[in-house]
């Protein structure tokens, strides 16, 4: 028997007001991002109106409601990234893949992602590409990375 | 009791085995950091090397030692000889620098930062003399980036849980008296007196009080929290249980961000690690102590870095602050008694515990004792994570151990999104809790950004303000409204549409955000608006009057310009153009259309680091 995702995600837990947003991140770890069949499933599962779980879940940047692209992009604007032109890192991003922060591209390749910081400031201005965290970014460098990428795929 | 005692007997044993290795072992600082400089390739390269030349070698990751930006730092200790630290080693160099020391049997020369003997060696200076490390006093970062933070021996060998295990053995009144002699003040920024949060909540009569850890580091560009935690999981346990033990916690939470994946690993496992060694659960180590840890993930939001906000935020609802009082230390989590400190602030406990107050009093000033570590970031030559005595000048930091900025320094914003930016004239002084609040920044959680000569303040303070704006919470009028209205001011300003009425406007609503906004992040929201204001209204006016960013950052009062006499003509900007402004035919100087120029800065950029002649395309002030 295939197991549940969803079975696995609330494993552990007692159903108590507290496991909400605990369940909230495993369920988003399982799928990707929180359908509106989870959020359900999640409101029957703690007796809670779905309202609620959608308030909490909304107020927190973590939360994503819509299925996110293959690669996750994350553009740190922290304080030191945005001094060292994280900005614009963001927008040559937005230009190229054509989306807006928390949008992922037409061909579901790519998920773009503005942060907060990523705690390597003195590294500034840094990137990560799914769990990959690129140091001394650059406008250049991004268009150099996007390249390399489209290369290794056309390969 | 026998148990912890066996267990660090076996690891001041092996720690001393590993000092004077018979074989080779190979330190690489791998921390957040160092990975994202590439630690995890040199790993590899270095795995690759030892396997290769068949040599018997340990490697051990270490985590984040200071200076960042000689990451990826790779450490090298051959049989006899100290530790020899090299900075930006990538995997192209490490064949050489081990062929050296494998092949040659000679110490490399090139990379080399210092080794870490107490006496000379080779003519090698000493690591800790480097000028980023020179005037630093380690307390709470002394086992980062020397300890192998997943390997609970080495906590323990360098006298780790003695401090927790001389707590049992006394009164937790005792205790008490010893932080509060110490003078420590909370590190999350406030500066609250530590002992007396602890004194509030132990005296508030409950069955049952929490501890929480305050790992939320929210601020961008701060990451010293992060840094022990990688870097000595143990330290900030160990402080846990001496604060539980003192106040009279059953049940501790470590709330930290998820967006730090590797410092919640190092926990979870330190945390298995504490509880194999019997020192946590019920009747810890033979006493009457129970207590547990569990970790809770923040979800993304800046406003649970207030205390009120991350309680509700733990009994899983939205992060919303409520009024005070009742404070947590009275009524907290599920209506209970509970105590929030910052990791920096139960870090340092168990070296307070261990020296005693009088030895941690011995640094600092006369309100503000101990060290504070900061991350000092942004336009500066060397950049890290520091500990310094508080009291230390702004420019002690700034250019003795960060080495000034290379375009001239302008000005160093302390406290995050809460603090200010303090130009020049507050080189002279002191770092403290009382002299930056007097300054209108505040201490913050320690993040300390230098900006230079090419920085503009203009958009540094409207980057503040859309960063609050949108980790507003929305429940009081005075942040949801006011920083929504500060942050238009701003743009426009930044736009070059500003009124000089603007400034008058932005003060008012400052100071009315300041005195009726609900919580900590309303009420200083308005702080980078009244300090750079205060210290930087030229800055202001320029953009104002004569349409000028002088920083020349703000886009709209900025143009780009191809210097014809140094444009070879090379085409490279050509290429790169998204929108075709530059043309003109290879080995001719290119010709720039302003009106399909979208400022995104590609060609500067290409012409700085990749042109065949270079710097022929400037970004310059005026529309």
């Amino acid at each position: 028997m295939p197991c549940d995702p969803f079975a696995e995600a609330v494993k552990g837990f007692e159903g108590d007001l507290a496991d909400l947003i605990p369940v909230l991140q495993r369920v988003q770890g399982a799928y990707g991002y929180l359908s509106p069949d989870a959020l359900r499933r999640i409101s029957r599962w703690l007796r809670m109106s779905e309202n609620e779980i959608f308030g909490v879940a909304t107020f927190f940047a973590q939360f994503r409601f819509s299925q996110p692209g293959e690669h996750v992009i994350k553009v740190c604007l922290g304080t030191a990234c945005h001094v060292k032109g994280g900005e614009q890192i963001l927008d040559v991003l937005k230009r190229r893949l054509d989306v807006e922060p928390g949008e992922s591209t037409a061909d579901g390749r790519y998920q773009l992602e503005r942060v907060a910081c990523l705690g390597c400031c003195a590294l500034a201005p840094v990137l990560a590409i799914d769990e990959k965290v690129y140091a001394d970014t650059s406008v250049l460098r991004v268009h150099q990375m996007l390249e390399e990428r489209e290369n290794r795929e056309d390969a | 009791m026998k148990t912890l005692e066996t267990q660090r007997a076996h690891a001041v044993q092996a720690w001393n085995g590993l000092q004077n290795s018979a074989r080779p072992v190979v330190y690489v600082g791998a921390g957040s950091c160092g990975l994202a400089a590439g630690a995890a390739e040199v790993v590899d390269s270095v795995e690759g090397y030892l396997a290769k030349k068949r040599i018997g070698a340990d490697i051990l990751k270490v985590g984040c030692i200071g200076p960042c930006y000689l990451e990826p730092l790779v450490d090298v200790q051959m049989p006899g000889n100290p530790r020899i630290s090299y900075s930006n080693v990538t995997p192209g160099v490490v064949g050489e620098l081990f062929d050296s020391f494998f092949e040659k049997g000679e110490m490399f020369r090139r990379h080399l930062v210092g080794h870490f003997g107490k006496n000379g060696f080779r003519g090698a200076p000493k690591f800790f003399e480097h000028p980023m490390l020179e005037r630093q006093v380690r307390i709470v970062l002394r086992n980062c980036g020397i300890i192998d933070p997943e390997n609970v021996d080495h906590y323990l060998a360098l006298d780790g849980y003695k401090a927790f295990e001389k707590c049992l053995s006394m009164r937790w009144s005792d205790v008490l008296e010893i932080v509060k002699n110490s003078g420590l003040r909370g590190r999350g920024g406030a500066g609250f007196p530590t002992w007396r949060k602890w004194l509030v909540c132990r005296e508030t009569k409950s069955d049952t009080r929490y501890l929480i850890c305050n790992a939320d580091e929210g601020d961008p560009g701060a990451f010293m929290n992060r840094s022990l935690i990688e870097g000595d999981p143990h330290a900030v346990l160990e402080g846990m249980l001496i604060a539980a033990y003192t106040m009279g916690a059953s049940k501790g939470f470590v709330y930290i961000r998820a967006e730090y994946p590797l410092a919640i690993k190092r926990l979870k496992s330190a945390i298995v690690q504490v509880q194999e060694l019997g020192l946590l659960g019920r009747g810890i180590l033979g006493s009457e102590f129970d207590f547990d840890i569990s970790i809770k993930e923040g979800a993304g939001a800046f406003v649970c870095g207030e205390e009120t906000a991350l309680i509700a935020s733990i009994e899983g609802k939205r992060g919303m602050p409520r009024t005070r009082p009742p404070f947590p230390a009275v009524e907290g989590l599920w209506g209970k008694p509970t105590l929030i400190n910052n990791v920096e602030t139960l870090g340092t406990l168990p070296n307070i515990i261990r020296n005693g107050a009088e030895w941690y009093s011995q640094y600092g000033t006369e309100t503000s004792k101990g060290t504070k570590t900061f991350s000092l970031v942004g336009k500066l030559r060397r950049t890290g994570l520091i500990e310094v005595p508080l009291g230390m000048t702004v420019r002690s930091v700034v250019y003795d151990i960060g080495g000034g900025s290379i375009k001239g320094f302008k000005a160093v914003q302390t406290g995050g999104p809460s603090g200010g930016c303090l130009g020049e004239e507050f080189l002279d002084t002191p770092i403290d809790y009382e002299t930056l609040g007097a300054a209108g920044s505040i201490m913050g959680s320690g993040g300390l950004i230098v900006l230079d000569r090419n920085t503009c303040i203009v958009d540094t303070t409207k980057y503040f303000l859309n960063f609050t704006q949108a980790e507003s919470c929305g429940k009081c009028v005075p942040c949801r409204v006011g920083t929504r209205h500060l942050a238009n001011i701003l743009e426009r300003i930044s736009q070059g549409k500003g009124e000089v009425v603007d400034l008058a406007r932005l003060e008012r609503l400052a100071l009315a955000i300041k005195g009726g906004a609900l919580c900590g992040l309303g009420q200083s929201a308005p702080n980078p608006v009244l300090t750079s204001l205060k210290y930087f209204r030229d800055e202001f006016l320029s953009h104002i009057t004569d349409k000028r960013c002088p920083a020349a950052v703000c886009r709209d009062l900025v143009h780009y310009r191809i210097i014809t006499d140094k444009c070879t003509g090379c085409q490279r900007c050509v290429k790169v153009c998204p929108t075709g402004a530059i043309t003109g035919p290879r080995s001719e100087p290119h010709n720039l259309d302003m009106s399909k120029c979208i400022k995104c800065r590609s060609c500067y950029e290409i012409c700085r680091f990749d042109a065949i002649a270079g710097d022929a395309i400037v970004i310059e002030p005026g529309a």
